[in-house]
């Protein structure tokens, strides 16, 4: 058999999915083992190739950038899954939402709560537009796997992955799907 | 005291008449799924997470308000009931902004239980993302409306446990909100008593003890059983 292709994405969240990712400890070696990682903020590809086998996205969609991003990644991938609260519930990045649009909290944030040079950055093309609010992932495309978590702790990510490359599903219950 | 016999779930049971559904399952050892009932106040049926089929009627039952009667069939796990469950957790996650990952009661929460135990792994409704806020205006206890399930908690156990009524419900829809007093902020409220009583009630985040973080809000809900318990049995009388 072919070794499974898989990605993991970046959108709006902090990281902390991925650093529980790597906190997998000697079971990375294992995966390695079984896996070809073909996309991750953790190696050095920029574009996201085609004929994915599994990702993990973590974080969710809040600007023009993620929602470019997620749209391919969904065309290129063949089981998604929501990896961590931010891509199953919005979370923290969806906090935002409550207060109004963009350009009002991006005013509050950079320019008024600001002690030196307050100035909303708008560079185009490098800082991308905030959508008008964050949604979670599902709420854009389809998603196949959710794995809830802030962050999902890592004996959790691996029972989700090992149940996805024995049996081509993962079916989480109990405290596994607690959010939070 | 006449009793009656019923069934739930198969097993003959038998329960006095005044008894509900909710309190005969209970006494025969099954568990039916509650959030806004709590043991010593009184039940109003507010949240639906207790439906049951009983057999003749279409309609599902809230078994915390439903009284036992004689030869009730009733059943309290099918999958119409665990899909009409899990929908109304997931609409309660949307119809606030519970971020469980920030909240005072995570791993405390009687909220976030349910949702494990229905296997509500992601919500399908979308978010409303309301703006609610946030009333710290007590010295010792604080309220976060986005985390109020209106379970309603708190306003029967200051009116039936405490007597003071300081907490009550305005609004209608998804806009309501528990109020304090004529709807001013807590610290205000001249009727509250500060006795914390709501503050064990809350079966979410929402009402806290101020200066709680994430994770640390737990609950001892032995106070409460105390006070009810000692009441009924006139503990503190002669």
């Amino acid at each position: 058999m072919d070794r499974v292709r898989v990605a993991t994405v970046w959108l709006g969240g902090c990281s902390g999915c991925h650093m529980s990712f790597l906190d997998l400890d000697e079971f990375l070696i294992d995966l390695a083992g079984m896996v070809d990682i073909v996309y991750s903020p953790i190696v050095d590809i920029k574009e996201f190739p085609e004929n994915v086998d599994v990702t993990l996205v973590e974080g969710a969609v809040a600007n023009e950038d993620n929602l470019e991003a997620i749209r391919a990644v969904r065309e290129r991938t063949r089981i998604l899954i929501s990896f961590g609260d931010c891509a199953v519930t919005g979370n923290v990045t969806a906090m935002r939402n409550p207060f109004g649009d963009p350009a009002s909290i991006l005013q509050q944030v950079y320019v008024e709560a600001a002690t030196i040079q307050g100035r909303v950055p708008d560079e185009e093309g490098i800082v991308p537009r905030l959508l008008p609010s964050v949604k979670p992932v599902h709420e854009v495309v389809p998603v196949d796997v959710f794995l809830p978590g802030c962050p999902p702790p890592a004996p959790r990510i691996r029972a989700a992955l090992e149940q996805l490359l024995s049996t081509g599903h993962v079916t989480l219950e109990g405290r596994d799907i607690k959010f939070g | 005291m006449a009793v009656r016999t019923l069934t739930i779930d198969g097993k003959p049971v038998s329960a006095l008449e005044e008894q509900t559904v909710l309190d005969a399952a209970r006494d025969a050892g099954i568990e039916i799924p509650t959030l806004c009932h709590l043991d010593g106040a009184t039940d109003v049926g507010a949240c639906r997470l207790c439906l049951v089929e009983v057999v003749g009627t279409n309609r599902l039952l809230p078994a915390c308000v439903t009284r036992v009667a004689e030869g009730m069939q009733v059943v309290t796990t099918s999958e119409r009931l665990r899909e009409y469950r899990r929908m109304i957790l997931e609409l309660l996650f949307a119809e606030r902004n519970h971020v469980c990952s920030v909240c005072v009661a995570n791993g405390h929460c009687e909220l976030q239980d349910l949702a494990i135990a229905q296997g509500m792994d992601h919500v399908r409704f979308d978010y409303l993302f309301p703006k609610h806020l946030v009333d710290v205006s007590h010295p010792r206890f604080g309220v976060d409306h986005n985390r109020c399930v209106l379970c309603t908690r708190c306003v029967r156990v200051c009116d039936e446990i405490e007597g003071a009524h300081t907490w009550d419900v305005a609004g209608r829809g998804s806009r309501a909100t528990v109020i304090t007093d004529m709807n001013v902020p807590w610290g205000s409220a001249t009727s509250c008593t500060s006795c914390g009583k709501c503050v064990q009630a809350c079966p979410t985040g929402a009402i806290f003890r101020r200066g709680s973080t994430v994770a640390e809000m737990d609950r001892d809900r032995t106070r409460l059983d105390f006070i009810v318990t000692a009441r009924e049995k006139k503990q503190w009388i002669g």
